[in-house]
């Protein structure tokens, strides 16, 4: 256990002593305060419009449904940018300068390194997420969201993006070149994404099986505010796969030298 | 302490390292020494766990490299050919981190990154960014973090490398220091090094063992006869003649001729001192004695002629090359 918390801490302060998380961080912040600034403006003109056709004012139109709710979904295709960045140099990197020949050679289990990294990112991206409870925060000022769906929907964040950070660290396992690393963990995330655009078009078996595979969709009821097992189980499945993979894939870099 | 028993790797086709075993013994300094791509480095990275070997076994301090990895790891202490420093963190954040991952109680981390960094005479850069610091330094970090955990064995892949000679002489100096308390594999193709600094050599050639020795019975052995240098003022047959005739020489070879002065390489029996006799016949013949001196034969020269070998020859058998030849190589 001390093992990966020297790793996931390692690995969380090289994202910090270089500039990935700030550009992350940043990038996030920005456009995340430029999602949340136009769906407020939109929020607040048809509170204006549902106050002028005579109803109770704008406690009318339910907060967490028509503000918090789709700005998350909007923001998940900015989590489907950023991570690819958070997780493409967490082993590449470590291949190409040499340094895995440390980790492999302390007595610590590759799964303690896995592990130690999965958190590392993980905590960079809580941090991420740290920055939109700024947002939040003002929205409990100003009026009376309700908190248990937003605890629902940051705990669907956390498991979602877990699943694409062990993704992400699977494929960064797979390559010295960050770039290449990158830029795949990109496509497959995208790809993950869009997955269910074929759906209705391929038939009702085929739009089943896009449905499940897509990570995205897994996250509806954690929006609504719902804590469904089965998206739970979904996500937890997905991101000890995405680990066990990665376990292989260092190990069988290690036979093939 | 370390034991590597018929250990074979193979990467897909080429075999990498073909049946090596040796044994070193606590407190002992084996040299490694072969050329580049001789199988060194690979031998090494199977000793530290890093990869399997695909047949034979090692035991590192006690411990099966295959079977208890983690419990050999503890007690390895390696340092790889590029040390493996992260650049975004100081020299002492560096040191921490490795000895957390190394398992160094978190009450003795900082007393044990003081004394290594104190031991490497690092100590005036612990604040500097590992990436911002000169080859040497980074080397002695690396070698700083591989004894961060007290291992009983020391591992050290080209550990003078790319230094310039000052710090060659001082890395060389902590290595013999360090031999008392580790048992210390180190790799080179520095010849003069292993002289140097080993007890006993382990020459490789494309993944096979030459020879296993120390240093010195690795020169006698492979000349099997003595060889003197004389020069004289005389030329002409009677002289390699008269020489021929001194009891116990076995060949007289003339080497060079210049100004009248002619130089004699004398094989000898050995373990016979003919040195006496070479001089009284020269002497008495009248000739002038310009230069006598015994042809060592350098580690260079074993080395070479050990690894140069057409038909790679098993172990010991190496050092039953014709003589004279080696000398020639």
């Amino acid at each position: 256990m001390s093992n990966i918390l020297a790793i996931a801490q390692k690995e969380l302060k090289s994202y910090f002593a270089s500039p990935i998380a700030y550009i992350v961080i940043g990038l996030w912040a920005l456009l995340y305060g430029y999602f949340f600034a136009a769906i407020l403006h939109f929020f607040a003109q048809q509170s204006m419009q549902m106050n002028q056709f005579g109803m109770q004012g704008p406690q009318a139109i339910n907060i967490n449904q028509q503000l918090i709710r789709p700005l998350i979904q909007n923001t998940l295709i900015l989590i489907l940018f950023l991570l690819p960045m958070v997780t493409m140099r967490a082993y590449s990197e470590e291949k190409r300068s040499g340094t895995i020949e440390l980790l492999l050679t302390s007595p610590v289990s590759d799964l303690e390194i896995i592990v130690g990294k999965f958190l590392g990112a993980m905590g960079l991206y809580a941090a991420m997420l740290a920055v939109t409870l700024i947002h939040l925060g003002l929205l409990f000022v100003y009026g009376r969201p309700e908190w248990k769906p937003i605890v629902t929907a940051y705990i669907g964040l956390l498991l979602m993006g877990g699943c694409f950070i062990s993704l992400g660290l699977f494929i960064s396992s797979l390559t010295k070149n960050q770039i290449v690393a990158g830029m795949v963990t990109f496509g497959v995330f995208l790809l993950l994404w869009v997955i269910t655009w074929i759906g209705s078009a391929a038939g009702p078996t085929a739009e089943k099986i896009t449905q499940y595979l897509s990570i995205v969709d897994h996250y509806d009821d954690f929006g609504k505010g719902v804590l469904d097992t089965t998206h739970f189980i979904y996500y937890v499945s997905f991101i000890t796969f995405g680990l066990f993979l990665t376990a292989k894939s260092v190990d069988s870099e290690r036979w093939r030298g | 302490m370390i034991e590597v028993q018929h250990l074979t790797k193979r990467y897909g086709r080429v075999t990498a390292v073909n049946d090596v075993s040796f044994r070193v013994e606590r407190g002992e300094i084996l040299g490694f020494l072969g050329p580049n791509g001789a199988g060194k480095t690979t031998t090494m990275r199977i000793l530290t766990g890093y990869m399997p070997a695909t047949e034979g076994n090692a035991i590192v301090a006690g411990f099966d490299v295959f079977e208890q990895p983690i419990e050999a790891k503890r007690r390895t202490g390696y340092l790889p050919e590029t040390p493996p420093l992260y650049p975004d963190m100081s020299v002492s954040e560096y040191l921490d981190f490795v000895a957390k991952i190394k398992g160094v109680a978190s009450a003795d981390r900082r007393a044990r990154v003081q004394y290594v960094m104190g031991r490497t005479r690092i100590t005036d850069m612990a604040n500097r960014l590992c990436g911002k610091l000169s080859k040497g330094y980074k080397q002695r970090v690396g070698l700083a973090s591989a004894l961060i955990h007290n291992p009983d064995v020391l591992i050290l892949d080209e550990p003078t490398a790319g230094l310039d000679p000052k710090q060659i002489i001082e890395t060389r100096e902590l290595i013999k220091e360090l031999a008392g308390d580790h048992t210390i594999i180190l790799s080179t193709h520095i010849l003069p090094e292993v002289a140097q600094t080993c007890q006993r050599v382990v020459i490789i050639n494309k993944g096979h063992v030459v020879a296993i020795d120390t240093p010195d019975n690795l020169t006698a052995r492979l000349r099997g006869s003595e060889t003197m240098y004389l020069q004289l003022d005389a030329s002409g047959e009677d002289a390699a003649a008269s020489l021929s005739r001194v009891p116990g020489v076995t060949r007289v070879v003339e080497s060079d001729r210049r100004d009248g002065m002619v130089g004699y390489e004398v094989d000898s029996e050995s373990g016979r001192d003919v040195r006496r006799d070479l001089a009284r016949a020269v002497v008495s013949s009248g000739w002038g004695l310009l230069e006598m001196r015994p042809m060592r034969m350098s580690l260079e020269d074993v080395f070479l002629s050990l690894t140069t070998e057409e038909v790679p020859t098993p172990a010991v058998d190496a050092s039953v090359t014709p003589e004279g030849e080696a000398v020639h190589e």
